[in-house]
This record gives C-alpha cells, sequence and structure tokens, in this order.
C-alpha cells in the first residue's frame, strides 16, 4: 500500500484547517460559525493522525478520540447557545449579540 | 503626699472626658459641678503638695514621679513623668487656683448659654493641658502641653463660631502660634540630635558639659526654643493674634490669654534657662524682644476703644516685662511678676466681664462712664487690680514684682541703663493706659443703662483675687522696704541666683530705682487725669491735629503690624493660590490618571461584541506568536 507522504497530508489539514478559519470569520449565520469549527477541529485531528502514522504510534489516533470527544461536548454547548440567540434575537445572526461591547 | 502629683491633670482631663462625653445629657447645674469639681481637686491638691514640699523639701529640692515609659524607640525613651521643682510647684499652684476662681465666675457668667456644657469641657481640658506643660519632665510632653493649650485657645476664641468674626480670629490665633511652635518642633529636633536626650534636667546638665558658653549649637537652640515663646506670649513680632483673640467669652480671654496660657513662654525659657545662658547672643535677644513689645503695646493700649483690646495689650505689654526679666537674668523676678500679672490681669479680665455683660455686650468704652455707683465690685476691682498692674507704689502686688524688674533691667548681669531707661517709660505708659481705662468706664457721665449686676458666684472669684492682688505682692519686697525674700529664694532653689547688687553701674540705688518708677507712675497717673478726666478735650484736640492723627491711627492699629504682615505673606499666598489653582504639584498625579484613561478608552473601544472580531484576534495573536517561534 502506498502511504500517502506525510507533507502532503499536512498540507491537507492546512488547507482544511484554513477553510474553516475563512468560514468562522466570514459567514454572520452562527450554525455555519460553529460547522466551521468542526472543520478547524478536525483538521487539526486530521494532522494528529497523519503524524501517528508517520511515526507509527498509536498516540495520533488517540489524541484524534480526545478530540473527537471535546468536539462533541464543544456542539452540545454551542448548540444550547445557539437556541438561546434564537429565543432571544429570533435570528441566527451572531453580530446581533453585542450587548458586551466596550 | 507628693505621690498624688498625678492627679493634678488628671482631674481636669477625667472632667472633660466626662463633659465631652455627656455634656448634653447633664444639667447646667451638672456640668457646672462637673467642670468646677475637677478643677477643685486639682486645685486642693497642688495646696496641699505645695504645702507639703514647703514643710518637707524632697531632696535636691526636685522631686519627679515617672508614670509609665512614653515612646521606646531606640535611644529615645520620653516616659510621662512629672517634674516638681520650686518653680514649677509656683507655676502650678497660681495656674489651679485661678482656674479654679475663673471656673467659679464661668458658672455664672456663662449661664443660659447653648455651649454651657462645650465650654466648661474645653476649659478643664485647657487646664489639664496647662498643668501637663508645667510639670512635664521632658520637651515632648512639654510640647504635647503646649499643643493642647494651643488647641483649647483656638476652640475657645471660637467658641461663638456662628460669627465667622471669631472663627477668623481663631484661625489667626492658630496659624501665628503655629508659626512659633514649628520653631520650638526644630529646635527639639536639634536638641535632640545633638544631645540625645529631651528630658530636661539630664538635657541642660549636657548641654552645659558639650557647649561652651556662645556655642553656635547653644544659640541656635535658644534661638528655636525663643521663637516657640514669642509665638505663645505673643510677643514681637508674633503679638497680631492676642487682641483679635479677645473675641472669646470673657473667662476665655481672663485664663488662657491673661493669665496662664500666654505665660507659657516664660516658664520654657525659665526652664530651659541653661541654654539661654550658654547662649548670651539669644538672652540679649529676650530682653531686646521684651522692652520693644512692652514699649509697642503700651503705646497701643492707649489709643483702643474696645475695653478687652485694652487689656490685651496690656496684658502684651506686662509679659514684655517678664521678657525683659529673663533677658537680663532675673530669673525669680520674671516668675514673681508671672504670679502678680496671674492675679490682677485674671481680676482684671472678670471686672471688664461684669461691665460688659452690665451694659448688655457693650465693648467702646467711650459709651460707658459713670459707673463707679451703679456697679461697686467692677469699680472697685479695677481701682485695685488697675493701680497694681500700673504699680501703686507700697500697697499692691504689682508695684513689687515690676519695680524687681525695673531694678533688674539695670542691676542685673545682662541689665544696662538702656534697658532700665526703656521699663521706666513702660511704668508711665501702664499707669497712663490704666487710669485712662477707669476714668472713661468708671468717671464723667453716665452714656449707658446697667442691666443686670453681678450675683455671688462672680462676686465671689473677684474678691477673692482683688484680695491676691494686694497681699500677693508681700512675699517679695526690697531692702529698704522690710526687705522680705520668701519668693526669690524659694524659686532660686530652681533658677540661679541674682546678685541683688545694692547699687548699679552709674551710682544708682535700689531705692532710687523705685522713687524714679513710683514719679513715672504718678506722672502717668497725672497725665491720664488731665487728658481723659479733668479736660477730655484737650486729648480731642490733639488727635486732632495731622500728625496727632496719623500717630493714633499708627498705635491703634498696632503700629501696622497687621498691615505689614497682610501685605507681606497674607496677600502673595493668596495670590499664589489663585494663580496656581491647577496645582503645578499635582500634576505627576494627574498625568497618570489622564495615561490610565486613555488607556481604557482604547482598550475599550477593542471590545466590540462581535464573536468573529474576538475569533479573529485570537487566530492573529496565535500566527504572531507562532511566526515568532519559527522565524526569530
Amino acid at each position: 500500500m502506498a502511504s500517502v507522504p506525510l507533507t502532503d497530508a499536512l498540507l491537507l489539514a492546512g488547507i482544511l484547517f484554513v477553510l474553516g478559519m475563512a468560514g468562522l470569520l466570514a459567514r454572520r449565520n452562527i450554525l455555519l460559525m460553529l460547522v466551521s469549527i468542526e472543520v478547524m477541529l478536525n483538521a487539526a485531528g486530521f494532522a494528529f493522525v497523519a503524524a501517528g502514522a508517520r511515526w507509527g504510534q498509536a498516540d495520533g489516533q488517540a489524541m484524534f478520540v480526545f478530540i473527537l470527544t471535546m468536539a462533541a461536548a464543544e456542539v452540545s454547548v454551542g448548540l444550547a447557545i445557539v437556541l438561546r440567540l434564537y429565543r432571544r434575537y429570533g435570528q441566527l445572526d451572531a453580530d446581533l449579540a453585542s450587548g458586551m461591547k466596550g | 503626699m507628693l505621690h498624688l502629683l498625678w492627679l493634678i491633670p488628671a482631674a481636669p482631663f477625667a472632667g472633660f472626658v466626662v463633659l465631652a462625653l455627656a455634656g448634653r445629657r447633664l444639667s447646667p447645674r451638672g456640668v457646672a459641678s462637673v467642670g468646677i469639681g475637677s478643677i477643685a481637686v486639682s486645685a486642693v491638691v497642688s495646696l496641699l503638695i505645695g504645702a507639703a514640699f514647703l514643710s518637707a523639701p524632697p531632696a535636691g529640692y526636685a522631686w519627679t514621679q515617672a508614670l509609665w515609659t512614653w515612646i521606646d524607640v531606640g535611644r529615645f525613651r520620653p516616659q510621662i513623668a512629672f517634674y516638681l521643682d520650686p518653680l514649677s510647684l509656683v507655676m502650678t499652684v497660681v495656674v489651679t487656683f485661678v482656674s479654679l476662681l475663673i471656673h467659679v465666675y464661668s458658672a455664672e457668667f456663662m449661664a443660659g448659654d447653648e455651649g454651657y456644657g462645650r465650654f466648661f469641657a474645653y476649659m478643664n481640658l485647657f487646664v489639664a493641658s496647662m498643668v501637663v506643660l508645667l510639670l512635664a519632665d521632658n520637651l515632648l510632653l512639654l510640647y504635647a502641653g503646649w499643643e493642647g493649650v494651643g488647641l483649647c485657645s483656638y476652640l475657645l476664641i471660637g467658641f461663638w463660631y456662628r460669627d465667622p468674626v471669631n472663627g477668623r480670629a481663631a484661625r489667626k490665633a492658630f496659624i501665628v502660634t503655629r508659626v512659633g511652635d514649628t520653631a520650638m518642633a526644630v529646635g527639639l529636633f536639634l536638641l535632640f540630635h545633638e544631645l540625645g536626650t529631651l528630658q530636661i534636667q539630664p538635657l541642660m546638665q549636657q548641654a552645659a558639659a558639650q557647649w561652651g558658653a556662645g556655642s553656635p549649637y547653644a544659640v541656635a537652640a535658644a534661638l528655636l526654643l525663643l521663637g516657640g515663646a514669642v509665638g505663645k506670649s505673643a510677643q514681637l513680632p508674633l503679638q497680631t493674634w492676642l487682641p483679635d483673640a479677645m473675641a472669646g467669652p470673657t473667662p476665655t480671654s481672663a485664663l488662657i490669654h491673661a493669665a496662664t496660657m500666654v505665660t507659657a513662654g516664660v516658664y520654657l525659657i525659665a526652664r530651659t534657662h541653661v541654654l539661654f545662658a550658654l547662649a548670651p547672643v539669644a538672652q540679649h535677644t529676650v530682653a531686646v524682644i521684651g522692652l520693644v513689645t512692652l514699649l509697642m503695646a503700651g503705646f497701643s493700649a492707649l489709643t483702643q476703644h474696645d475695653i478687652k483690646r485694652v487689656l490685651a495689650y496690656s496684658t502684651i505689654s506686662q509679659i514684655g516685662y517678664m521678657f525683659l526679666a529673663l533677658g537680663v537674668g532675673a530669673w525669680a523676678a520674671a516668675i514673681f511678676h508671672f504670679m502678680t500679672h496671674a492675679f490682677f490681669k485674671a481680676l482684671l479680665f472678670l471686672a471688664a466681664g461684669i461691665v460688659i455683660e452690665a451694659l448688655h455686650d457693650e465693648h467702646d468704652m467711650f459709651r460707658m462712664g459713670g459707673l463707679r455707683r451703679e456697679l461697686p465690685v467692677a469699680f472697685w476691682a479695677f481701682v485695685i487690680g488697675g493701680s497694681s498692674l500700673a504699680g501703686l507704689p507700697l500697697v499692691t502686688a504689682g508695684f513689687y514684682s515690676k519695680d524687681l524688674i525695673v531694678w533688674s533691667a539695670w542691676s542685673a548681669p545682662g541689665g544696662s541703663p538702656l534697658l532700665w531707661i526703656g521699663a521706666v517709660i513702660g511704668v508711665l505708659l501702664t499707669a497712663m493706659y490704666t487710669f485712662r481705662l477707669i476714668f472713661l468706664v468708671f468717671f464723667g457721665e453716665a452714656h449707658s443703662h446697667v442691666e443686670r449686676r453681678p450675683g455671688l458666684r462672680m462676686t465671689v472669684p473677684v474678691l477673692t483675687l482683688i484680695a491676691l492682688s494686694v497681699v500677693g505682692g508681700f512675699v517679695d519686697t526690697p531692702p529698704g522696704l522690710g526687705h522680705v525674700t520668701l519668693f526669690t529664694r524659694f524659686v532660686q532653689h530652681a533658677l540661679p541666683a541674682v546678685p541683688r547688687a545694692a547699687s548699679g553701674a552709674g551710682g544708682l540705688t535700689e531705692t532710687s530705682s523705685m522713687l524714679i518708677a513710683a514719679a513715672a507712675f504718678a506722672l502717668g497717673l497725672w497725665l491720664a487725669f488731665e487728658l481723659f478726666l479733668r479736660r477730655r478735650r484737650s486729648a480731642e484736640a490733639l488727635t486732632a491735629t495731622t500728625a496727632g492723627r496719623a500717630i493714633h491711627a499708627l498705635w491703634a492699629s498696632d503700629w501696622g503690624m497687621d498691615w505689614l504682615y497682610d501685605r507681606l505673606f497674607v496677600r502673595p499666598v493668596v495670590w499664589f493660590a489663585r494663580v496656581n489653582r491647577r496645582d503645578v504639584v499635582d500634576l505627576p498625579f494627574l498625568g497618570a490618571a489622564l495615561l490610565t484613561r486613555g488607556a481604557w478608552a482604547a482598550l475599550s473601544r477593542s471590545q466590540t461584541g462581535r464573536v468573529r472580531w474576538y475569533a479573529a484576534a485570537v487566530m492573529t495573536g496565535t500566527i504572531l506568536l507562532v511566526a515568532v517561534v519559527l522565524f526569530l
């Protein structure tokens, strides 16, 4: 089985991460912002897996499981916030919730 | 018996505490009994201690009661300790006894005043502080008493605080004496730094051992202490506060601004006489200040209209005599004059209080007159107290004490004919302004109606002081008149003796000096009689001429001292305050505040409340950090 070079894997992880970041910064819809964060988390996870495969260690896989768990917890809190925001403002625009500005 | 010494200051202080805490809840009768009772305890104890001291003098004519150590820091270990010797004993007995009489008088004089309890609380605090000042074993405790009496003086001058004039007078007294007190504090620092102790007796011994005569340290220390003394005792150049201090209630003027507090400067100089003996320059300055003050105040007293201001200038003038005596080295004479002055000046003020109250708060002598028959007690008090003040020969206390000073001004070690001539002119002036007052107030035609006559509690203290103003002088008489030297011999256990020369330089004998002083008294009396009773018109004609009016205005304004100080100090300070309204010194602190505010504004602008903005900031920060780690 031809192994994928580490640089390619890391490049893909980087592209995914930047895509997620761009989505996070560009979107105003809070639901899509959460999705973008998910993409970024998975990009990071992918980098771990690729690195683990390169050195033949299981730590990369273990780390990915951690990230997966954390992402689930994060999404549950995030969705709760989304629900509250929607009840309050009737929309999903994140910029509306700027009452704490200086 | 001597072990009760602590009770003399403690009793009035306890009275003060009770009156300050519960004065509003006590009835006027209760207030008076607490206020007078505490002073009575103090006076009785001091009389008993005086008797015990005289009958069985302690070793070395000095006795110390150490209560506890006040402060213990390194070498600095001042104690709360009281030092009893003939000097402090005489002062304490006179102060507590005169205070008692004045408190009894006040119980009636102040009756009906809404601040009755407050008045007695202040008066008790004053007596406690004054006794601490007198009995203090070290200069620090003395300074505490010194500031205590200053505080009470301020509180009592401004006692009727609703009138802004009184508050102004109180502040003036406080600030002017503060100038002197600062000099004195610096003097204490110098003494402690150089000699390592503030306990008076070791300090004096060490000063004598360590510094030679005329040493610059001794001169500086003596002059700084003199600064404190001239402030408290209202001598040139800090005398301007005392005439205005008459804004206080009359018993206050009698007690604080005539009999006791203002003589604290005299006491301080007598207490530290070793320093002044080491610094002949400073001691000569004391004599000159005394002489100039006594003459200036005498002239000013001649032109006043307010009865209390005449007495105030007279007080300044008489303390000038005491300073003169201290300055020429006649220590005992100064203390003798302090004692007789306390009697007759308290008497004069109390009698003035009777007159003022009888005429419903009238202070102007030119609106009084003919009160001889209406107010016999006040009249006789003024005749006897005034004669004592002016030095009516043979029968009054003031004659003996003042005669001793006049003679010492020539014959004592530091004396000179010039000082003597000044002192004799002072006698003439004293007689003149005293009898001017008596003639204006009690003779001539009546201008006003008597509304209130003094009761028993006002009369008895006045009668007691009348008696003391007469017999107080017989404890020390000149060689030609019985040659009693009880007082001098007693006080000289604490103060250096003056050789009482039979004749001074130039062949003047004590008897002829006395005769000349008596002649000066008679001349002053005659001038007052001519100008202010028999030919009032001639006095008016004298002041109507241009020169006469100018001199009158000059004297009436205390030689323009207030005007001078106003131009010299008050106006520049006010001008500077106005120019410097935005305090320059504050700028660094204001700058720090402004910087913080600017930073706050900038940072709070970055808090937009937009989540995406924060995410971008986090990203940028991360990228920057990673870049730093990778590329630097």
